[in-house]
C-alpha cells in the first residue's frame, strides 16, 4: 500500500473526564474512501473534531501528508489540505450561498478562487440558481450541497464527510452517494463517517466499524458487507 | 407646557437632531458590532471613548494636532487597542465565558476611569478651536459647522464599515463567526483573531467618534458614560448586531432628543429617549432591524 495520506496512532480525546475516544489506530490511502461507521454516540464526531484540530486528543498522534498534526491549529489543518464538511452543514445562514463559498477558500485555494467557484456551481447546478440566496433559506439537501461545495473551495487533498446523509430524503440520499463516487473519481480521498452502513460500505474500498471509542471491526468493505457480526449488529440480518 | 413653534424651528430642531443622532450612531456602531459578533456588551465601551476624546485633547494640547486631523494617526492606534485588549486581555481573563467577560469589561472600565481621574482630574476640559462656534448658513436654517463635519464623516465611517462587512474576507469571516463558529473554524478562519479584530474595528470607530465630538463637546472622565447610556438605546431600538439598526436608530433618537428638548425644555430632552426605550422594549424587543427571535 502507499505512504497513507493520513495516519492515526492510539487515539485517545474525550471531554473533561470523560473519554470518549479509547485507542484509535487506521489510516486512509491517497484516492482512497475509507468508512468509519457506527452508530449515534459513539465517537464519530469526536474523531472528527480531534482531526480537524477543534478537540485536543489527550494521547496518540494523527499524521497527516507525513506530518505531525496532531497539537495543529483547524487553521493550519485547513491550510494542509485536510478539509471537514461538519455533521449538521454548519454553514453561515446569514450569508448568501456565493460568500459560503468563498469563504470556503478563506485559508486555502485563494489564488484559484475564481475558477474552484465555476467548478462547484458545474458540480452542483443548484447553487448557482441559487447563489444569491441567503445560505439559511435553503433546503436541508442544498445545504449539504453548500457545506460539500464549500469544502471543495479549500482545494481539499483530504476530504471528511460527516454524516452528509442525515436528515436528507431517500431519493437525496442516493444522490449524496453518486456524489461521494464523483469526487472520489476525480481522485480525491475521502474519510466517510456515516451511521448508514449499507450505502457506506458499497462506495468505501475499507472501513472501520466505531462502537463505544475502539474500532469493533476492520477491513475492507466486502468481507466487512459479508461479515456475520456486523450484519447482525447493523443490519438486523 | 406644549408650546406651537413654527415649523422653521420644528424643522432646525430636526436638522440638529440628526447631526447629533449620526454621532450617538457612530458609537453605538461600536457596541453592536461587538455585540452582534461576540455576544457580549462591552461595558468598557464609555471608559475607552472617554478615553479617545483624552487622546484627542492631549494630540491638540501636547502636538498641536487638529482634531479632525487626528483622526488619522488616533483610528489605527485605537483599532490596535481594542484587538490587543481582546485578544491579550479580555480573552485570556475571560476564558470567553459569557458572564467573566462582562466582568472583565466592567472591570476595564473602572481601570480606565480612575487612570484618567489620576492623570487629569475630575475637571471637564475643552478644546477652543477657531471653528468652534463657526456656523452653516442652509438659509432657513443655521447649523453648527463642527457637527455638520461630524454628520458627514459618521455617515462615510457607517459606509466604511459596511463595506468591510461586506466586500472584504475578513469582513466575511467576521459575519460568519458571529452566526457560525464552529464552521468558521472549519473553513480556516481563526475565531480568536476575528473576535479581536472585531473589537479592534468597535474601538476605532470609538476613535473617529471622539475626533468628531471634541470641537463641540467637554470632556471629563465619566463624560463617556452619557454618550454609551444613549448609544445602548440606539443599540435596542436598532436591533441588537444590526449596523444599519444603529444608523438609522441613533438618526431617530437624536431627532427626538432634539425635539423632546424643544417642547420639554433643554434639561428634560433625554426623556424622549428613555421613553423610546422603554416603549421598544414593550412592543417590539427586537429593534427595528432586529432579527426575529
Amino acid at each position: 500500500m502507499a505512504e497513507p495520506i493520513l495516519s492515526v496512532e492510539g487515539l485517545v480525546a474525550g471531554y473533561g473526564a470523560t473519554e470518549i475516544l479509547r485507542g484509535l489506530s487506521m489510516s486512509v490511502a491517497p484516492g482512497e474512501i475509507v468508512a468509519v461507521l457506527g452508530s449515534n454516540g459513539v465517537g464519530k464526531t469526536t474523531l472528527n473534531m480531534v482531526l480537524s484540530g477543534i478537540l485536543r486528543a489527550s494521547a496518540g498522534t494523527v499524521r497527516f501528508l507525513g506530518e505531525d498534526i496532531t497539537r495543529a491549529s483547524p487553521g493550519e489543518i485547513v491550510a494542509r489540505g485536510l478539509i471537514h464538511v461538519p455533521e449538521g452543514r454548519k454553514i453561515f445562514p446569514n450569508m448568501t450561498v456565493r460568500e459560503n463559498l468563498v469563504l470556503g477558500s478563506y485559508r486555502r485555494g485563494k489564488a484559484a478562487r475564481a475558477g474552484n467557484l465555476e467548478r462547484v456551481f458545474s458540480t452542483f447546478p443548484r447553487l448557482r440558481e441559487r447563489s444569491g440566496q441567503l445560505a439559511g433559506t435553503l433546503s436541508g439537501g442544498e445545504q449539504q450541497m453548500l457545506a460539500i461545495g464549500r469544502g471543495m473551495m479549500a482545494e481539499p487533498k483530504l476530504l471528511i464527510l460527516d454524516e452528509p446523509s442525515l436528515g436528507l430524503s431517500p431519493l437525496l440520499v442516493e444522490e449524496m452517494f453518486t456524489l461521494v463516487r464523483q469526487i472520489h473519481a476525480e481522485g480525491l480521498a475521502v474519510l466517510l463517517v456515516e451511521q448508514n452502513v449499507v450505502q457506506s460500505l458499497e462506495v468505501a474500498a475499507r472501513a472501520f466499524i466505531l462502537e463505544n471509542g475502539i474500532f469493533a471491526l476492520s477491513g475492507t468493505a466486502a468481507d466487512l458487507a459479508a461479515s456475520d457480526d456486523l450484519r447482525r449488529a447493523y443490519l438486523g440480518l | 407646557m406644549f408650546r406651537s413653534y413654527p415649523p422653521q424651528i420644528v424643522l432646525e430642531a430636526v436638522l440638529n437632531g440628526l447631526l447629533t443622532g449620526a454621532v450617538y450612531a457612530l458609537v453605538a456602531l461600536g457596541l453592536t458590532l461587538v455585540y452582534g459578533v461576540l455576544h457580549i456588551i462591552n461595558f468598557a465601551h464609555g471608559a475607552m471613548l472617554t478615553l479617545a476624546m483624552f487622546a484627542v485633547l492631549v494630540a491638540h494640547l501636547g502636538f498641536g494636532i487638529d482634531p479632525y486631523l487626528a483622526i488619522l494617526p488616533l483610528t489605527p492606534l485605537f483599532f490596535a487597542f481594542g484587538y490587543g485588549l481582546q485578544r491579550f486581555v479580555i480573552s485570556p481573563a475571560s476564558r470567553n465565558d459569557d458572564g467573566a467577560i462582562l466582568l472583565v469589561t466592567l472591570g476595564l472600565s473602572i481601570v480606565i476611569e480612575n487612570l484618567l481621574l489620576a492623570i487629569f482630574r475630575s475637571d471637564t476640559r475643552s478644546l477652543t478651536l477657531d471653528y468652534s462656534f463657526s456656523v452653516v448658513d442652509l438659509g432657513f436654517a443655521l447649523l453648527s459647522l463642527p457637527r455638520v463635519i461630524g454628520f458627514g464623516v459618521a455617515l462615510v465611517v457607517a459606509a466604511a464599515l459596511w463595506a468591510i462587512l461586506a466586500l472584504t474576507d475578513t469582513g466575511k469571516a467576521i459575519r460568519a463567526v458571529a452566526k457560525e463558529k464552529l464552521g468558521a473554524s472549519l473553513v480556516g478562519i481563526d475565531v480568536n483573531h476575528i473576535y479581536a479584530v472585531t473589537f479592534g474595528l468597535g474601538a476605532a470607530t470609538l476613535a473617529v467618534a471622539a475626533c468628531l465630538l471634541m470641537p463641540s463637546f467637554y470632556v471629563n472622565p465619566r463624560v463617556g458614560n452619557a454618550f454609551v447610556l444613549v448609544a445602548f438605546t440606539v443599540v435596542v431600538l436598532g436591533g441588537m448586531g444590526s449596523i444599519a439598526g444603529a444608523l438609522v436608530g441613533g438618526l431617530v433618537i437624536g431627532v427626538v432628543e432634539s425635539l423632546s428638548g424643544l417642547y420639554l425644555g433643554e434639561s428634560l430632552g433625554q426623556i424622549g429617549i428613555f421613553l423610546i426605550f422603554i416603549l421598544v422594549l414593550l412592543f417590539r424587543p427586537t429593534g427595528l432591524f432586529g432579527a426575529k427571535a
